[in-house]
């Protein structure tokens, strides 16, 4: 029998990543062109213009008399403040003169000059690195007020910060976590490993991929900015009545938090379309690796959830601004509305940060284990599934509100309904890890630890999807620490064991070992002996976000704030890491694939080329086969005429 | 999806099935796993249901903590062996499954089905046990002290939608940053600032709020439930012992938040009986000034301090037979001079 060959050549323009028709490349000096510094000028030009703006149309109206500022002038000043950062950016230079009928032009960007880290660049390796970078910077200032709170609560009285100070820092340090770490895996390894993994030269959407990135600095800031004009006192989740009669601090959280949606909503959307359209040939479903899946459906779900934080954000400025009585009951108003619009976001959110970590934990599992990934299928109905029936239990939040008590029982199945393609995480944990030939390697060790952790983080969420249980529970340190355990200790160790593994592949560099190890055990030890104790504090009646508590709990309050404080010294280890083997170690010799990965991306050399394939590749065989005997996973398209059975079936 | 090439779809070498040799290779360790994992659970359920069980919180002060220190010991009896798997688990595969230094791969299983169905069987399982057990707790007094809404599902004896029927004692929660007061409709409408109830008497705490979201959290008698404003958000409990507790805020509501507490007791029914008489005569020049009793007190359009709309419970009921002081006298034509929140008692 004659096998037929068909001709799979893939076609071969394409044009540079990004700007595929774009003819005329301009050349000038690098302060000519627009970077950060333009774009910061552009800030400040569009924030001194909307604040006057704002003062201009609603100068004499403040809705809290005395503080100098007022809503409109403060929230138009954040509003056209970022459309001048991005003009300065020049993100509006290439729709610009399409609009207007001229030629497009951009700046060169096949250079692998430094300075194009600092620029709107369309490089999905360059976003990458630049979502690298900031996640991590955003990660520490957020990990910093953290360390106040646990100071504050070192002494069941108020010792250090005045009440009000004391809540904007819970707030800033959730809100920075819960919405800048949304793409803390997503951005960087998302950005940066998904084409390679694929086998795609670029994402479908750069100009989208360099948006959403650049909205996260503006997010941060102006976040950051609400500690200047008195904070907000909600908390990350923003609850409305209190949010509306808040001080201007408010106003920040609310455009901030909106524009962090509207940078979810386009990352997501470059990703799905990326993911569906830009496979390689032969990639197929069964193909993608796990990461890649998960990354997808956390996409999915930022595309579906974050149009409502966009909207409840939206319509809680519009009652502070303008005056609608949307959140206030006296006018008509309802105080639950905020509660379900942010929770029906606010749900898929917390999913968008587990996702990811199951991904890169299941991604690095057979590559540690030397072994296929076990019910590789069935992983993906459970990512699927997870993705899926987030968006029915957002009211477990509301279980003690009064509304909808009857229910309860739904929500409470649907919930729970959750920890069945939860479990099976730990499914393919077992049969991958079973016979394996384990390499406790660093970021295997992290993996474990995700593992260790998310486990405590699932069943602890049992008690709480339990009506009865959770009205113990419910608005205590035991949610706190529930929450901690699968989003810091699921998720953030799962981005360190990315970390560790794919730094190698992104910047050339791999971490010391050794340091990483201490990094790992002393952060391992030092987050369960912080949030381990917080259960039983909660449990023993320590509401959330208070600055006082009882006398009785605070050895246990005091043990957790020393165990944080040795969080902060790991991190700062790990810190010490990544600036000395990145750095200061430059001299250590260059290993292209140092675990030995079967994966797609390690195929690609270091430094990546811009298009990062030669050629489109050609995927003959799975990510995960290891111990199969099966040859590499891609075979170049000019030896397609010789290749296997599965390429010339395609 | 169609079948991916390279990977035959009618059979699925890769997919190990429980036969020799396999088998042979499997069995020391599923036997050891198992032997640790079931040795382990065997002596720490037992011990964390019976032992430790009964000083979980939230005690068993009421009914209501009772119940829910109950769900606290099933589940967590339940996810104790769940937990011990996992960890046996991680612990046997990384003493017993190590490289130790060789660069070979393992073997390449990528399934096996009955280890998949039987997981899934088994996590549908309990998954489905706890919703049956959850829903059922809900509707018996482990579900009541959590805010069940204006019209809740489960009811003791004596409850009545219609305030007039309704043989139940009624206390109102107030929140209001930052406080809490605590009004007794059978009792002249009087409103306290600390929290006390009779024992082995059934409440019904109607919880609203004036101005921002609160939570009302009685720890020892396991309350919970949100007082929103506008909204009347009931929860029962009935104290099976003398003591004090502890009311607090559990749903962040601004500045105070963490001040937001309050001492409450649980006394006899005599030392009720004395205490709601003094509050009573203590009160006597304010109570008239207070807003009429209403379910929940918000600003209406004509100045008003409350929905007229809403239907006032009257003092009929006083479960405990103590000596009501009648109807509330306050003046519902002229609340403007009155304090806008019926906190003004001190």
């Amino acid at each position: 029998m004659s096998i037929e060959t068909v001709d799979i050549l893939p076609p071969v323009d394409g044009g540079q990543p990004g700007n595929p028709d774009i003819e005329t490349f301009i050349t000038r000096s690098y302060w000519r062109q627009p970077n950060i510094f333009t774009g910061l000028v552009g800030a400040v030009v569009g924030y001194a213009f909307g604040h006057w703006l704002g003062n201009a149309i609603a100068g004499s109206y403040q809705q809290v008399v005395g503080n100098g500022e007022n809503n409109h002038a403060l929230t138009l000043g954040y509003i056209f403040g970022t459309v001048g950062w991005l003009a300065g950016l020049g993100v509006f230079n290439y729709p610009a003169r399409k609009l207007l009928g001229y030629q497009p032009q951009a700046v060169e960007e096949n250079d692998q000059k430094f300075n194009r880290y600092f620029r709107y660049s369309l490089d999905h390796k360059v976003v990458g690195i630049q979502y690298l970078v900031a996640m991590l910077f955003y990660f520490f200032v957020a990990g910093l007020f953290a360390l106040v709170i646990r100071s504050e609560l070192l002494s069941p009285t108020r010792h250090l910060l005045a009440p009000d100070t004391y809540l904007e820092i819970v707030g800033e340090h959730g809100t920075m976590m819960m919405m800048m770490m949304t793409s803390a895996i997503l951005g960087p390894f998302g950005n940066y490993l998904i084409p390679q993994m694929i086998g795609s030269r670029r994402m479908a959407f750069p100009r989208l991929e360099a948006l959403s990135f650049w909205l996260t600095p503006a997010a941060f800031t102006i976040l950051l900015s609400s500690l200047i004009v008195g904070g907000f006192p909600t908390g990350w989740t923003g609850y409305a009545p209190l949010s509306i009669q808040a001080k201007e601090g408010m106003d920040s959280y609310l455009v901030a938090f909106g524009l962090m949606a509207v940078s979810m909503i386009l990352a997501g959307m470059n990703i799905v379309v990326t993911v569906i359209n830009y496979r390689a040939p032969g990639m197929t479903w069964t193909r993608v690796p796990l990461f890649v899946w998960s990354i997808l459906v956390t996409a999915l779900l930022m595309v579906l959830a974050a149009p409502i934080l966009v909207v409840a954000t939206y319509m809680a400025l519009m009652d502070r601004t303008v005056q609608t009585a949307l959140f206030d009951v006296n006018h008509g108003g309802s105080s639950y509305l905020w509660q379900n619009l942010f929770w029906f976001f606010g749900h898929p959110e917390v999913y968008i940060l587990a996702l990811p970590g199951f991904g890169i934990t299941l991604e690095l599992l057979p590559v540690f284990a030397r072994k296929p990934a076990f019910a590789y299928r069935t992983v993906v109905a459970g990512f699927v599934g997870v993705g899926t029936l987030s968006f029915f239990v957002w009211q477990h939040h509301l279980f003690d509100s009064g509304i909808n008590p009857d229910m309860r029982p739904v929500v409470m199945f649907t919930t729970e309904l959750i920890s069945i393609p939860t479990g099976i995480i730990y499914l393919c944990m077992i049969g991958t890890l079973w016979r394996g030939r384990i390499r406790l390697t660093v970021p295997m060790l992290f993996s474990f630890g995700m593992l260790f952790n998310f486990l405590i983080g699932g069943i602890s969420g049992v008690f709480l999807s339990d009506v009865p249980a959770d009205g113990v529970a419910h608005g205590s340190f035991f949610v706190m620490s529930h929450f901690h355990y699968t989003i810091m200790g699921g998720y953030i160790f799962a981005f360190f064991a990315g970390l560790y593994f794919w730094l190698p592949k992104m910047i050339g560099r791999r971490l010391n070992d050794r340091l990483g190890k201490i990094h790992f055990w002393t952060m391992f030890i030092a987050f369960n002996a912080t949030f381990l104790p917080l259960f039983a504090i909660g449990e023993l009646g320590m509401p959330r976000r208070v600055f006082e508590y009882a006398q009785r709990l605070q050895t246990l309050n005091d043990w957790v704030s020393i165990s944080a404080y040795c969080i902060g010294l790991s991190l700062l280890i790990f810190v010490y890491n990544f600036i000395k083997s990145t750095i200061i170690d430059d001299k250590v010799p260059l290993e292209q694939n140092p675990w030995d990965s079967r994966g797609l991306e390690w195929t690609v050399p270091y430094p990546a080329p811009v298009d990062n394939f030669p050629a489109t590749p050609i995927v003959v065989s799975g990510p995960y086969e290891y111990g199969t005997g099966a040859g590499p996973m891609i075979v170049v398209p000019a030896a397609a005429a010789q290749t296997t059975n599965d390429a010339v079936a395609l | 999806m169609s079948a991916t090439p390279g990977e035959p779809a009618a059979s699925r070498p890769d997919l190990e099935r429980a036969s020799t040799p396999v088998a042979n290779v499997n069995r020391p360790h599923v036997i050891r796993i198992i032997s640790i994992w079931g040795v382990l659970s065997v002596v720490l359920a037992p011990i964390v249901y019976f032992v430790w069980g009964p000083h979980m919180p939230p005690g068993n002060m009421s009914n209501v903590a009772r119940g829910q220190q109950f769900d606290n010991q099933v589940l967590a009896t339940v996810a104790t062996p769940v937990v011990l798997f996992i960890w046996t688990y991680l612990g046997y595969s990384i003493t017993c499954f190590r490289s130790r230094g060789s660069s070979d791969d393992g073997p390449p299983i990528k399934g096996h089905r009955g280890f998949q169905a039987s997981w899934l069987l088994g996590t549908t399982a309990i998954v489905m046990a706890l919703f049956v057990f959850g829903t059922y707790q809900l509707i018996t007094p482990a579900g009541a002290g959590t805010g069940s809404g204006a019209n809740p599902i489960w009811v003791p004896p004596g409850y009545s939608a219609t305030a007039k029927t309704n043989k139940i004692l009624q206390v109102q929660v107030i929140g209001q940053q930052w406080r809490w007061t605590f009004r007794y409709p059978a009792y002249s409408g009087v409103e306290t600032t600390q929290l006390e109830i009779p024992v082995g008497v059934e409440i019904q705490f109607n919880v609203t709020s004036l101005d921002v979201i609160h939570e009302f959290w009685a720890q020892q008698l396991a309350v919970k439930a949100d007082a929103n404003p506008g909204v009347n958000n009931i929860a029962f409990a009935r104290a099976n012992r003398t003591g004090s507790v502890d009311v607090k805020c559990a749903e962040l509501c601004g500045t105070l938040h963490g001040a937001m507490v309050t001492t409450g007791a649980v006394v006899t029914q005599a030392d009720f009986t004395s205490w709601i008489t003094t509050q009573v005569k203590v009160h006597a020049a304010d109570i008239p000034l207070l807003p009429p009793y209403a379910v929940t007190y918000l600003p209406t359009p004509d100045g008003g301090y409350y929905d007229p709309g809403q239907d006032p419970v009257p003092d009929t009921s006083a479960p405990t037979g103590s000596p009501s002081s009648g109807e509330p006298t306050g003046d519902t034509g002229s609340p403007a001079s009155a304090a806008p929140s019926p906190s003004a008692s001190s």
